[in-house]
C-alpha cells in the first residue's frame, strides 16, 4: 500500500469517529447529555397555559424525555471540580458503551498506523516530501499583487508530508491514542462519555488537518478548529459557570491572535501570489527578496502578524491568560490539547515558515525575547500557585516560550525537538495529575494532598520521572531539549548572553516549581481529608499503563538528539536534527549558521545548567520537606510580590478593565445609547417634525386656509342676515310686501 | 421549458395566491398545506435553473423579453446571471423554509398571512430577475406592502411603530432612487431619441462624471436603506423585533440583499465613473467599516435576543458592501457569497429564536440559561447556526469572510485590518449570547419543562446546514458562477483590471476565461 499517496485519509479517520459519536452517540450510549443542573431553589413551572398558540403538532413527542434521568439525582450539588466521580451514582451502562472504547481510540490507532506507514515510505524516499492536491478548494477570482502582477487567489485542500509534518503526525496521533485509552478510564463516570469522545475525535481531525495542509489557509481551517473543539472541551462540564466563562474566553482570545494570522496571510499572499508552502519557499529563496536587516519591510511585517497568531494559540504573552483557565475541561483535554498539541500549533507554523523568519531577522528578535519573556513569566506565576493543574498550566506556557525562544534564535529544530519531548513529559504530568484527583475524589488543591506516594505507587513513580525529565536532569528526555536550546541561544548568531541568562534562571525556577508540586503531593505528612482518604484508590489499568508508556517516552524520546558534544554517541543518537534538517535549510542548501565556540565552553554550559536544575530541586526540598516554614516567612517578607504572582501579575485584571469592560462592554453600550439617541434619534426626529409640521399644516389648514373660506362665507352670511329678516314665509306677509311695493312704485309716478 | 422557466419561477407563487384565494377561509389545515405546497414547489422549479445554468457564458441566460407599455418604453425583460441565480435559490428556498415555520406560530388570520407570504415571494424573485427599471421599480416597491402587513398586523407588541417605521423609511429611499432612475431615462432620451428602461439600453449612456455622482448618491440612498448600510439601518432591529419569526427569516434572509444586489446591477455598472470616484469609494468603504464594528459592539450589549441578532446582521451586511466597494473580482464575489451565506446562518439564527419564542414567548435573554441540559438537539443546531454565522472554517461563512477580506486588502490593506476586527467581535457576541441562553445551570424553572424540537423544526434547519456545510467545504461551484459576471462589473468600472501582467512563477493555475476576455 503507498500510504504517501493516502496520507489525505490520516485525517479522516478520526473524523469519522467523531461523526459517529456525535450523530449515534447516543444510541450507544444513552445517559443524559448532561445531570440536569438547576440552581438551588429552582421549580420547575408547566406553563401550558397558552393553548391557543398550538402546540398541538409536536408536543409530548420529546417532552420530558431527556431530563428522566436527571431527577432521579441530588443534581443541586456543585460538583466543585472537573471530576464528577460519583460512583453511588450507578449510572446503568449501557452494554453498547464499548463500541465508543473500540471506535474512537480505534480511529487515532488507525491513523497513528497509517502515519507511521507513511513515515517509513517517506524514509526511504530521496526527495523527502510528499503532496496530494485533492481538489480545489478556494477558486477565487484574480487578483492585482503588491508589485502589480496578476494573480490568482487559489487555494487547493492538499496535503503535504515532509519531515516537519511527520513529527507532528506521530507526536499527534501516538500521544493522542494514548490520551484516548486514557480518557476511557479517567471518564468512564461522566455523563456525555460520547460527547467527549466525539469532541477529542473532532479535535484529532482538526489537529492534523493543520499539521498536515499545504497551504496556510487550509492550515488556518485546523487551526481554527481546534480552537473550536478546545472551546467545546474546556465548556465540557458547562454545567459550571466558570467552564463556559474559561472556554469562551480562550475562544476569544485566540480570535484576536487568528485576526492577525489572516492579515499575516493576506500581506503574504499580495506579496508572493500565493499561500502553498512550495510555492512561498520557492519564491522566498529564489533571491527575490533578500533579508531584512536595515528596517521593517514588509516579510518583517508579514512575520510579525504571523507571530502574532501564534501568541494566541501558542499562548505567548500578551496573550496567554486563556491557557490556566482552560483548565476547567476535563484532564485528559488538558494533556492532549493544552499541553501535547494544539498549543504547539504556533511554533509548528512558525517552523513552517521559517523561509520567511529567516528573511525577517527583525521578527526572530521579537519572537526570542517574546519567547524568554513568557517563560520567565509563567515561571514565576508557577512558583505559587496551590491548585495542581494550575501549576501544569504555567509550566506550559513556560515550556513554549523555550520553544519560542528557540524558534527566535533561528534554531528551528530544537524548538520541534523540545515541542517533541514536551509532549511526552507534560502529557505524562498532565495525566499524572489526573490520576491523583481521581484518587483525591476530585480535590485539586495541593494544600490539602502529601504523603500520597504509597497510596498511589505506579502514579507516583511515572510522574516522580515526568518531573525530572522537565527539570533538565540528564539522561530524560528535557534535558537533551531544554539544554540544546540553552545552547543555541547562547551559541547562536541571533542568540545572547542575556537571553541565555533569563532561559538558565526559568530553568532553576521550573525544577523548583516542579518539585514543589511533587513534594507537596507526594511526600511529607498527609493533609488528605478524611472522606478523600476513604475513596483513594489507585488508577484502573488503562490509565496507570498508559501512564507507563508515557514515562518510557519521557525517558527514551531525547536520545534521538543527543548533544554533539557527547561524540561517543554516533549519528543514530542525532536522527532529529538530521530529519529535519533539510526542512529549515535555507535556499542555498546550508543549515543554519552556528558561530564556533569551544567544546570547553560548551561542557562548562552544559554543567551549569546542570547544577541549576539539580540546584532547584534541592532547594523545593529544603523549602518543602526539611523547613516547611520557610515558604511562609517568605511570603510573609515580601506581601505584595507574593500577591502579584498569586494574582498572575494582574493581567486578567488589566484585560478585564481595558478591553471586555472598557472597550467590548463600555463601547457596546456607549454605541447602543448613541445608536437608540442619535442615529434612531435622527429618524424619529424626522417623523416627529414631520408629525409637528402636520400638526401645524393642520392648524393653517384648519385656521388660516379654511378660515379664509368660512370668513367669506361668515361675511355672506351677516350680509345676508337683514334679508333674512323679511323672509318670514307667510304668504300674507309677502302680499303685503307685494302691495306696498306696487303703492310706492305708484307714488312715485304719481307724484312725479 | 427553458426559454419560460424564469416566468414560470415567478408565477409559480402568484398562481398559488390566486387558488389560495379561493379556498375555504375557515380550514386553516389546509391553507396551511397549500401554502406549503406552492412553497416548496416553487424551490422544487427553481432547482433546474441549477442544473441549465452554464456557467462562464457572458451575459444574462434564460433571457424572456416582451414589450409591456410601449408608450413608455417600459419591458417585460427578465433574465440572470450567476449573481440572480444564487440570490434566486436562496429566495426560493428561504421562501419555502419560511412558509414551513409559520405552522404554528401563525394562528389568526391564516389565509391572509399565507397570501402575503406567497405575494412577497413574487416581489423578492422579480427584484432579482428584472432587466427592465420600470419592471424592477414595480417589484421592489410591490415587496414594501406584503412585509408591512405581515410586520403590522401578526407582529409583536409595537407592531405598528415598526411596520410604519420600516415601510415609510425604505419608501424615502425608493422615491428618491426612482428620481435617479428618471434621470437616466430622460438623458437617454436626449442622447439617443427614444424612451426606454432597458437597462441594458441605459448602460450605452455617456454621462458626465457630475451627473453620475448626483444619481449615484439618489440610488445610494435607496440601497444603503434597504441594506441597511449605517446610519440608515435604525428600521431594521425595530422592524425585526416586532416581525414573526417568518417575517424575520425572510427580512434578514432575502430582503437586505435587494439593496446589495441593487449596487451590483444598477449603481456600479450603470455609473461607472461615479463608482470610481475616489472619494465616494473612500465614504462607502468607511461606512461599510463603521456598521461591521458598530454593529457588532452594538450587538455585544443587546438584552433582546432578537435585536442581538438583528444588529449582528448590519455588521454582517457592512462585510458585504466593503467587498462591493473594494471594485475588485473577490471583494465583488466574496460579497455575493457572504450574501448567500448571510442569508442561511441568519435565516437559521432567527429561526432559532422562532422556536425558543413559540415555547415562551419572551425574548429576553435573561429569561434563558442552561437550556443545552433540556433542549440538547436545540442546543447542537443553535450552536452549529452560531458557528456559521461567526465565519468557522468549513462552513459557510469563513469562505465569504476571508473572500471578502482578499478583496478588502487589495483595496486597503487598513479597511482589512479594520475589517478583521469585526470577525473578532463577532465570535464574542454570538458565543456570550450562547452562553447566556444555554450554558450555565437552569436557572429559570420555567425552562425545565421545555419540550426539545420536533421533527418539522428540526427539518428546517436541514437544508440550511447542508448547505452551509457545502458552501464551506467545496465552494468551488459558487466561484466558478460568478466568475463571469464578477469580471463584467469589474471590466465595466476598471477597464483595464485584468490586462496587468501575469505572474506565472510557481503558481500553479493561472486564471483562463477571467483574463482572456
Amino acid at each position: 500500500m503507498n500510504f504517501l499517496e493516502l496520507i489525505w485519509l490520516i485525517p479522516l479517520f478520526p473524523l469519522a469517529g467523531a461523526a459517529l459519536m456525535l450523530f449515534f452517540g447516543k444510541t450507544l450510549d444513552p445517559q443524559p447529555v448532561s445531570e440536569v443542573a438547576i440552581a438551588p431553589g429552582v421549580e420547575p413551572i408547566y406553563e401550558h397555559g397558552h393553548a391557543h398558540h398550538g402546540h398541538g403538532h409536536d408536543h409530548g413527542h420529546d417532552h420530558g424525555h431527556d431530563h428522566e434521568h436527571g431527577h432521579g439525582h441530588d443534581h443541586g450539588h456543585d460538583h466543585g471540580h472537573d471530576h464528577g466521580h460519583d460512583h453511588e451514582h450507578g449510572h446503568a451502562h449501557s452494554p453498547l458503551k464499548f463500541l465508543i472504547n473500540l471506535i474512537c481510540p480505534g480511529m487515532i490507532l488507525l491513523s497513528f498506523l497509517f502515519s507511521a506507514g507513511a513515515v517509513w515510505q517517506l524514509t526511504q524516499k530521496a526527495h523527502r516530501t510528499a503532496e496530494v492536491i485533492q481538489f480545489t478548494w478556494l477558486a477565487g477570482l484574480p487578483f492585482h499583487m503588491s508589485n502589480g502582477q496578476l494573480a490568482t487567489f487559489h487555494i487547493d485542500w492538499g496535503f503535504l508530508l515532509d519531515p516537519l509534518s511527520s513529527v507532528m503526525i506521530l507526536v499527534i496521533t501516538g500521544i493522542g491514542f494514548l490520551i484516548h485509552v486514557y480518557s476511557t478510564g479517567y471518564m468512564a463516570h461522566d455523563n456525555g462519555y460520547y460527547r467527549f469522545f466525539g469532541y477529542l475525535n473532532l479535535f484529532v481531525f482538526f489537529m492534523l488537518m493543520l499539521v498536515l495542509a499545504n497551504n496556510y489557509a487550509l492550515l488556518f481551517v485546523g487551526w481554527e478548529g481546534v480552537g473550536l473543539c478546545s472551546y467545546l472541551l474546556i465548556g465540557f462540564y458547562f454545567h459550571k459557570r466558570s467552564a463556559g466563562d474559561a472556554g469562551k474566553k480562550a475562544f476569544i482570545v485566540n480570535r484576536v491572535g487568528d485576526a492577525g494570522f489572516v492579515m499575516g496571510m493576506l500581506l503574504l499572499m499580495s506579496t508572493v501570489g500565493s499561500l502553498r508552502f512550495t510555492d512561498v519557499n520557492a519564491v522566498l529563496h529564489s533571491g527575490a527578496f533578500t533579508p531584512e536587516v536595515a528596517g521593517v519591510g514588509t516579510l518583517t511585517i508579514i512575520s510579525l502578524c504571523l507571530f502574532f497568531g501564534a501568541t494566541g494559540k501558542s499562548a505567548q504573552f500578551p496573550l496567554f491568560v486563556w491557557l490556566p483557565d482552560a483548565m476547567e475541561g476535563p484532564t485528559p483535554v488538558s494533556a492532549l490539547i493544552h499541553a501535547a498539541t494544539m498549543v504547539t500549533a504556533g511554533v509548528y507554523m512558525i517552523a513552517r515558515s521559517s523561509a520567511l523568519f529567516e528573511l525577517a531577522p527583525i521578527t526572530g528578535h521579537v519572537v526570542a525575547i517574546v519567547g524568554a519573556f513568557t517563560a520567565i513569566l509563567a515561571a514565576s506565576i508557577a512558583l505559587v500557585q496551590t491548585d495542581i493543574k494550575r501549576v501544569l498550566a504555567y509550566s506550559t506556557v513556560s515550556q513554549l516560550g523555550y520553544m519560542f525562544l528557540a524558534l527566535g534564535v533561528g534554531a528551528y529544530w530544537v524548538a520541534v525537538f523540545h515541542l517533541m519531548t514536551h509532549a511526552f513529559f507534560k502529557a505524562l504530568l498532565f495525566l499524572g495529575s489526573g490520576s491523583v484527583i481521581h484518587a483525591m475524589s476530585g480535590e485539586q488543591d495541593m494544600r490539602k494532598m502529601g504523603g500520597l506516594k504509597d497510596k498511589i505507587p505506579v502514579t507516583f513513580r511515572t510522574m516522580w520521572i515526568g518531573s525530572v525529565a522537565i527539570a533538565g536532569i540528564p539522561g530524560l528526555a528535557g534535558f537533551f531539549s531544554k539544554d540544546e536550546i540553552l545552547w543555541q541561544t547562547f551559541s547562536s548568531e541571533k542568540g545572547s548572553t542575556i537571553l541565555w541568562a533569563v532561559g538558565l534562571t526559568t530553568a532553576a525556577m521550573t525544577a523548583f516549581y516542579m518539585w514543589r508540586m511533587m513534594y507537596l503531593t507526594f511526600y511529607g505528612k498527609s493533609r488528605v481529608s478524611a472522606e478523600a482518604a476513604a475513596h483513594m484508590h489507585e488508577s484502573p489499568v488503562s490509565m496507570t499503563g498508559v501512564l507507563s508508556v508515557l514515562a518510557c517516552g519521557s525517558v527514551l524520546a531525547g536520545w534521538l538528539g543527543v548533544p554533539k558534544l557527547w561524540s561517543i554517541f554516533g549519528e543514530g543518537f542525532r536522527t532529529f536534527e538530521n530529519w529535519l534538517l533539510p526542512v529549515f535549510a535555507s535556499g542555498a542548501g546550508e543549515a543554519v549558521k552556528e558561530v564556533e565556540h569551544s567544546a570547553g565552553l560548551e561542557w562548562t554550559l552544559m554543567f551549569t545548567s546542570i547544577a541549576v536544575a539539580a540546584g532547584g530541586i534541592l532547594v523545593a526540598r529544603y523549602f518543602y520537606i526539611s523547613r516547611p516554614d520557610i515558604p511562609e516567612s517568605i511570603a510573609a517578607a515580601v506581601p505584595g510580590l507574593y500577591r502579584t504572582l498569586v494574582k498572575k501579575w494582574y493581567l486578567d485584571e488589566i484585560y478585564e478593565y481595558l478591553f471586555v469592560d472598557g472597550l467590548c462592554k463600555g463601547g457596546g453600550n456607549v454605541l447602543g445609547a448613541f445608536d437608540r439617541n442619535v442615529v434612531d434619534g435622527g429618524v424619529n426626529g424626522a417623523g416627529w417634525l414631520t408629525r409637528f409640521m402636520a400638526t401645524l399644516s393642520a392648524w393653517w389648514d384648519t385656521w388660516v386656509v379654511d378660515g379664509t373660506v368660512r370668513l367669506i362665507s361668515f361675511v355672506v352670511k351677516m350680509a345676508s342676515y337683514p334679508v333674512c329678516i323679511l323672509q318670514t314665509g307667510r304668504v300674507q306677509a309677502y302680499a303685503f310686501f307685494v302691495v306696498i311695493g306696487v303703492l310706492v312704485f305708484f307714488g312715485y309716478y304719481v307724484v312725479r | 421549458m427553458d426559454q419560460h422557466l424564469l416566468s414560470i419561477i415567478l408565477l409559480t407563487p402568484l398562481a398559488g395566491l390566486a387558488v389560495l384565494l379561493f379556498l375555504p377561509g375557515k380550514n386553516k389545515d389546509l391553507i396551511r398545506i397549500w401554502a406549503n405546497l406552492v412553497g416548496f414547489g416553487g424551490f422544487l422549479i427553481s432547482l433546474p435553473l441549477v442544473s441549465r445554468f452554464q456557467a462562464g457564458k457572458p451575459g444574462y441566460q434564460f433571457e424572456e423579453s416582451v414589450d409591456w407599455i410601449p408608450a413608455l418604453g417600459a419591458h417585460y425583460h427578465i433574465g440572470m446571471d450567476g449573481i440572480s441565480l444564487l440570490l434566486i435559490m436562496l429566495t426560493t428556498l428561504m421562501g419555502s423554509i419560511a412558509i414551513l415555520c409559520s405552522w404554528n406560530a401563525i394562528q389568526e388570520r391564516v389565509k391572509e398571512y399565507y397570501a402575503m407570504f406567497l405575494l412577497l415571494q413574487v416581489g423578492m424573485i422579480g427584484v432579482f430577475l428584472s432587466l427592465d427599471f420600470f419592471l424592477f421599480y414595480v417589484f421592489w416597491e410591490l415587496v414594501l406592502v406584503p412585509m408591512y402587513f405581515i410586520i403590522g398586523v401578526w407582529g409583536g407588541p409595537r407592531k405598528l411603530y415598526a411596520a410604519i417605521k420600516f415601510f415609510l423609511y425604505t419608501l424615502a429611499g425608493s422615491v428618491l432612487m426612482l428620481l435617479g432612475i428618471l434621470t437616466l431615462y430622460f438623458q437617454h432620451h436626449q442622447q439617443f431619441g427614444f424612451y426606454t428602461f432597458e437597462i441594458a439600453e441605459l448602460m450605452k449612456l455617456n454621462l458626465p462624471l457630475g451627473l453620475q455622482q448626483w444619481v449615484f448618491w439618489a440610488f445610494f440612498i435607496g440601497f444603503a436603506i434597504k441594506v441597511p448600510m449605517f446610519p440608515f439601518h435604525t428600521w431594521l432591529p425595530d422592524a425585526h423585533v416586532e416581525a414573526p419569526t417568518a417575517g424575520s427569516v425572510i427580512l434578514a434572509a432575502v430582503l437586505l440583499k435587494m439593496g446589495t444586489y441593487g449596487f451590483l446591477r444598477f449603481s456600479l455598472p450603470l455609473l461607472p465613473k461615479a463608482s470610481m470616484d475616489q472619494k465616494i469609494v473612500q465614504i462607502l468603504a468607511i461606512l461599510s467599516i463603521i456598521g461591521i464594528i458598530y454593529g457588532a459592539l452594538v450587538s455585544l450589549m443587546q438584552a433582546d435576543w432578537k435585536k442581538l441578532i438583528a444588529y449582528s446582521s448590519v455588521s454582517h451586511l457592512g462585510f458585504c458592501t466593503l467587498g462591493i466597494f473594494s471594485m475588485n473580482p473577490n471583494g465583488i464575489a466574496g460579497s455575493v457569497l457572504q450574501q448567500i451565506n448571510h442569508g442561511i446562518s441568519t435565516g437559521m439564527l432567527f429561526l432559532v429564536i422562532g422556536i425558543i419564542y413559540e415555547r415562551r414567548h419572551t425574548r429576553a435573554i435573561s429569561e434563558y440559561g442552561g437550556l443545552a441540559h433540556v433542549m440538547p438537539k436545540f442546543a447542537i443546531i443553535f450552536a452549529i447556526a452560531m458557528l456559521s454565522s461567526a465565519g468557522l472554517p468549513l462552513l459557510n461563512g469563513f469562505v465569504g469572510e476571508f473572500t471578502i477580506l482578499q478583496g478588502a486588502f487589495e483595496a486597503n490593506p487598513i479597511w482589512a485590518a479594520f475589517a478583521v476586527t469585526g470577525v473578532i467581535l463577532g465570535a464574542a457576541y454570538l458565543l456570550w449570547l450562547y452562553q447566556r441562553t444555554m450554558l450555565g445551570q437552569v436557572t429559570n424553572g420555567k425552562n425545565l419543562t421545555l419540550h426539545d424540537m420536533s421533527a418539522r423544526e428540526v427539518a428546517l434547519f436541514v437544508p440550511l446546514i447542508a448547505w452551509s456545510i457545502w458552501i464551506g467545504v467545496y465552494p468551488k461551484p459558487y466561484f466558478d458562477v460568478l466568475r463571469q459576471p464578477v469580471s463584467e462589473i469589474v471590466q465595466r468600472v476598471r477597464p483595464g483590471y485584468y490586462s496587468g501582467p501575469v505572474q506565472n512563477a510557481s503558481i500553479p493555475t493561472v486564471p483562463s476565461n477571467g483574463g482572456a476576455r
